[in-house]
Parts: structure tokens; sequence; C-alpha cells
């Protein structure tokens, strides 16, 4: 069965899965890169817990107006405004004497708060089937239509082309924002894009991953990337391919087992990339530190 | 590493004007007025927390005046920016970034390069000789975490070196290297000053002050007192921006 899903013989739905699954963790990957070297990982989580709010009242609100409620165009929007809300309301306290983090577990447990009730609301309502909403927690793949794959792709695509023209102001930024200025970029205006360009991600993984891991999916890989490789654009590079090959094979598995949510799936195989490359990785991995460690005092006793 | 435009030769490569900075409460530098003159290498001296960084990146826009002007070669700052090269102090970027030495080097050529112009022979070939300028053409390849203190800050200078800057300003570049990167590190220095360059550093050493720099700006948190070495640097100056005596071989 896992096999078969693999091959992408399964069935079309699981084909579908697996393949909207890499192509959002090779997006995943690339610009996850970027995040940690610019370390605005503990932000992306805010940002991503705090989608959930707007997930809820765009249901309420599509619902209310006589529509399906579940139009998962409707829900991103929702989700988009509240995650910029959130970002917002990270960057306003960090600008009073609170230090970051202090203001991103503030925004984030408020936000995924207000999520939850918003939720309990709507499933006490009986309106509009709202079946399925929670999917957007761990991830859901059991109903993905070909559209979503197809939006997937093409958010992916979009992400991957301004990711790609931006590397190098990007990359000046987060290693030197001073000297960024005096190059004539402004870190301000980089630093947005590569919010946007995590929230993109963030809404293509929600069916997927779900809002609560998507973070794992962005941090993962391209930590495990850069174990392998000391110079940026690799790190980007390696890390998307990992993201790909966790999000791909993650979503066979998931769709193999009975019930099994795809998002914490995806997310441990990250981790066991992670743990490989920490282990083996030439020059830094440990085991090959501690190897070469052994043979110098081997070489040193002789 | 000739420019290809002459140098116009003002007498003053960066003026301050009533520059004024303060992060929360009291000023970090108040009312600063100061010229430093081009084609000379100027020496920033004073106690811990006199504002010397803070005179630095005040004057580049880095961090945001309270008050004051800046002009670059007679150009409001914004205009000037491309002839500026600025090294900040080795501790303020993560070395553990993935980069190689010759990728930062590279970073020096952005305004050239773009965001998608392409980095080709020409321009890893200029990279390749800043890097050998101040020495560290073996390191290329290295990542820059491995090297050390003193490697990194060659690096640094390499980078300013890629700009081509007729400006040069410096954050305490000797802060923890040794003999021999120090004297590297002047040898460029001096002969970006040959070439007719501005430096100015921000300075700790007062025993090399005499031998390394040509004016001083004694600093602490206003203007003491600017001027050459041999008149500026004297006890009785250096006693009121220290606010002390200091038992040191420096003229009366």
């Amino acid at each position: 069965m896992f096999l078969d899903a693999l091959l992408l013989h399964a069935g079309y739905n699981a084909a579908l899965v697996s393949v909207g699954a890499g192509l959002l963790g090779f997006a995943a990957g690339c610009v996850g890169a970027f995040v940690n070297l610019r370390r605005r990982a503990l932000v992306s989580d805010a940002m991503a817990h705090a989608t959930l709010p707007g997930v809820g009242l765009a249901f309420l609100l599509m619902a209310a107006l006589g529509g399906e409620g579940r139009n998962l165009a409707g829900l991103l929007a929702g989700a988009a405004l509240s995650a910029a809300l959130g970002l917002w309301a990270v960057q306003a306290l960090s600008r009073t004497r609170l230090p970051e983090d202090t203001a991103i577990g503030a925004v984030l447990s408020t936000f995924y708060g207000a999520g939850i009730v918003i939720l309990t609301v709507i499933q006490n309502l009986t309106l509009g089937r709202p079946a399925g909403l929670e999917g957007f927690l761990l991830g859901s793949t059991a109903g993905m239509l070909r559209s979503d794959a197809v939006l997937i792709a093409a958010g992916g695509a979009a992400a991957m082309l301004i990711l790609y023209a931006l590397r190098r102001p990007l990359t000046l930024v987060a290693f030197d924002a001073g000297h960024a200025r005096m190059m004539g970029l402004s870190p301000r205006r980089y630093d947005m894009i590569l919010m946007l360009l995590t929230l993109a991600v963030v809404l293509l993984g929600l069916r997927v991953v779900g809002l609560i891991l998507i973070v794992a999916l962005l941090i993962t890989p391209a930590t495990a990337a850069r174990y392998w490789t000391d110079r940026a654009g690799l790190v980007a590079l390696i890390g998307g391919g990992i993201g790909a090959a966790c999000g791909y094979v993650g979503a066979a598995i998931s769709a193999s087992l009975p019930d099994m949510p795809t998002g914490p799936v995806i997310v441990l195989l990250a981790f066991a990339a992670f743990v490989l490359s920490a282990l083996l990785a030439p020059n830094r991995g440990l085991l090959t530190r501690a190897l070469s460690r052994r043979a110098l005092r081997l070489g040193a006793a002789r | 590493m000739v420019d290809p435009t002459p140098l116009p030769a003002p007498e003053t490569a960066l003026s301050v004007t009533g520059l004024t900075v303060a992060y929360t409460g009291a000023p970090a530098i108040e009312d600063v007025t100061a010229r430093f003159a081009a084609a000379a290498m100027t020496a920033i001296i004073g106690p811990n927390g006199a504002g010397k960084s803070t005179l630095l990146k005040a004057a580049l826009g880095l961090i945001p005046a309270v008050a004051g002007e800046v002009r670059v070669f007679g150009q409001p700052l914004a205009k000037s920016l491309p002839r500026i090269a600025y090294v900040p102090q080795r501790a303020s970027v993560d070395w553990d970034f993935p980069a190689r030495a010759l990728d930062v080097v590279l970073m020096g050529l952005y305004r050239q390069t773009g965001a998608l112009g392409r980095i080709g022979a020409q321009e890893t070939a200029f990279a390749r000789a800043c890097l050998a300028r101040v020495g560290m053409q073996a390191f290329e390849t290295r990542q820059i975490g491995a090297l050390s203190g003193g490697q990194q800050q060659r690096v640094f200078l390499a980078r300013a070196l890629a700009q081509r800057a007729d400006l040069y300003l410096l954050d305490e570049p000797f802060a923890g290297v040794d003999a021999a990167t120090e004297s590297a590190i002047i040898a460029v220095l001096q002969s970006l000053r040959d070439e007719g360059r501005s430096i100015v550093a921000v300075h700790h050493d007062l025993a090399t002050v005499p031998a390394y720099f040509d004016r001083v700006l004694l600093l602490n948190r206003r203007v003491v007192a600017e001027g050459p070495v041999a008149t500026t640097f004297r006890q009785a100056q250096l006693a009121q921006t220290y606010g002390a005596a200091l038992a040191t071989a420096i003229p009366a």
C-alpha cells in the first residue's frame, strides 16, 4: 500500500496529494533557508498560528452570506488577513520595551486561542457544513482537490521565482543589514518581502501540513541543509530538496495509513533528515567529526 | 585597483553639523560638529561610552539622529552613499553565516552586479584581487566562521575595498586582532590614503595614534578637540577627554 502510494499508484487523489505536498516542501525549504538566515523562525510560527481566527471568521462570513463556507480561496484570504494582523501586532509590541520573543509568545497564544474559540462556536452553530475546518490545524489531505494541488503548484512557483530574483539582496540583508543599507538596499522592505513569501508558504501549507506544524517544514529542512554546504544559495536549494522529499514521502505514508494526519508525518520525516544530516554530513557532522578526531588521536599516538 | 573616475579634491570628506543622537533618555552624542579632512587618516578617540561608534553610525544614517546634518564631499548623504565604505565592528554579524570569504567580498560589488547581474570571471577576479590586497588570497573558499578574528577583520576590509569608495569609515578595525593583521590593515589604509582616499577610524590604542594617523577627533559625547595629531593629541586635551590625567608617554 505504501509502495503504491510512493509510486503514485494508489489512486488519483493520493497521487495529487503526494505531488502537492512535494511542491509545498520544496517552496518551504527554500523560503525557510532565508527565514533561518534572518532569524525569523519564531516570527513565522506566530504568523502561522495567527491564521486561525481568520479561517474561522472567513467561514462565518461566507456561511452568513449564504455561501458554502468552505471555499478554500475565501478561507485563505481570511487567514492571510489575520496573519498580517498578527505580524503587525508582533512588530508593534517589539517597538515598545518588550523583547521580541515575549511579543511573539503573546501574539501566538492570543491569536491561536481566539481561533479555537471561534472554531468551537462554529461547531456549535451547525451552520454551513463546518466539518473539515479542524483539518487546518494538523493538515488533512483526504479531501484535497485537483484545484488545491494546482493552487499549491502555481503559488509555490510564483514564490520560488520571486525568491530567486531577490536571493542576493535577501542574503545581503541577512548577513549585515547595515552594509546592505550602504549598498542602497532597504532592510525593512526586504524583511517585509521575506515575511510575505513566508506567509505564502504558510497559506499554501494550511491544507497539507496545518498551521501548527508548518513552521517545522519551513525551518527543519533548511537547518538540515546547513550541514551540507557553506554557501547560502546552496543551503536554500538543498533545503528545498529535503523539504520536497519529506512532503512527497510523508503524504504517501499518510495516504496509506488510516486517519493519519499528513502534517505530523511530514514533520517527523524532516526531523529524521535533520538528525541524519547532523550526524553524517561531511566536515560538520557529529559522527564525521568524532571519526576524524579519533583518526587524529591515533595518528598522534603512533 | 585604480578608480576610473578621478577624485575631485574638496578639503572636507565628511562633515557633521550639530549631530545629536539619543537612544533612551540622555543623548549618546550631543551637538557634534566636526569636519573630517579629505585624503587623510583621522582617528576618533575617546573613553568607553563616549559615542564613537554612535557618531559613525549616525553619520551614515544607520541609526536615527535627533538633530543634525551630514554632508559627504559637499553632497547630502543619500546622494553620496555609493562613495562610502563602512567597516562595522566584527562582532556585529553572525560569522556562522553560510558564506565563504570570497562571497563576502563579492557582496561589496552589489552596486555593480545588482540583484540579477551575472557574477562572471571579471567580478570574481576583482574580488580575488581585493582579498590579495589584505593578504587573504589563500582563504577565499574558507567559511568565514572558520577564520581567525584578524582574518575576519581583513575580509571585512576586502569587502570595503571592493566598493571602490572614496571615504572609508571603520569601527575599531584593530579590536582583538594580532600584530601581523594590525600592520597589514594599517598598510592598506595608508595606501588608500596615498591614493587620495579619506579614512576615519574609531581607535582605542592611544600608543599607536601618532604612528598611524594624521588627525584626531577627541570625543566624549561632545567634541573635545579636533586637529592634526601633532598639535591636538596632547596630555591636556586627553585629560579633558578621559576626565583624568593619563600616565602615558603622550607629549604635554
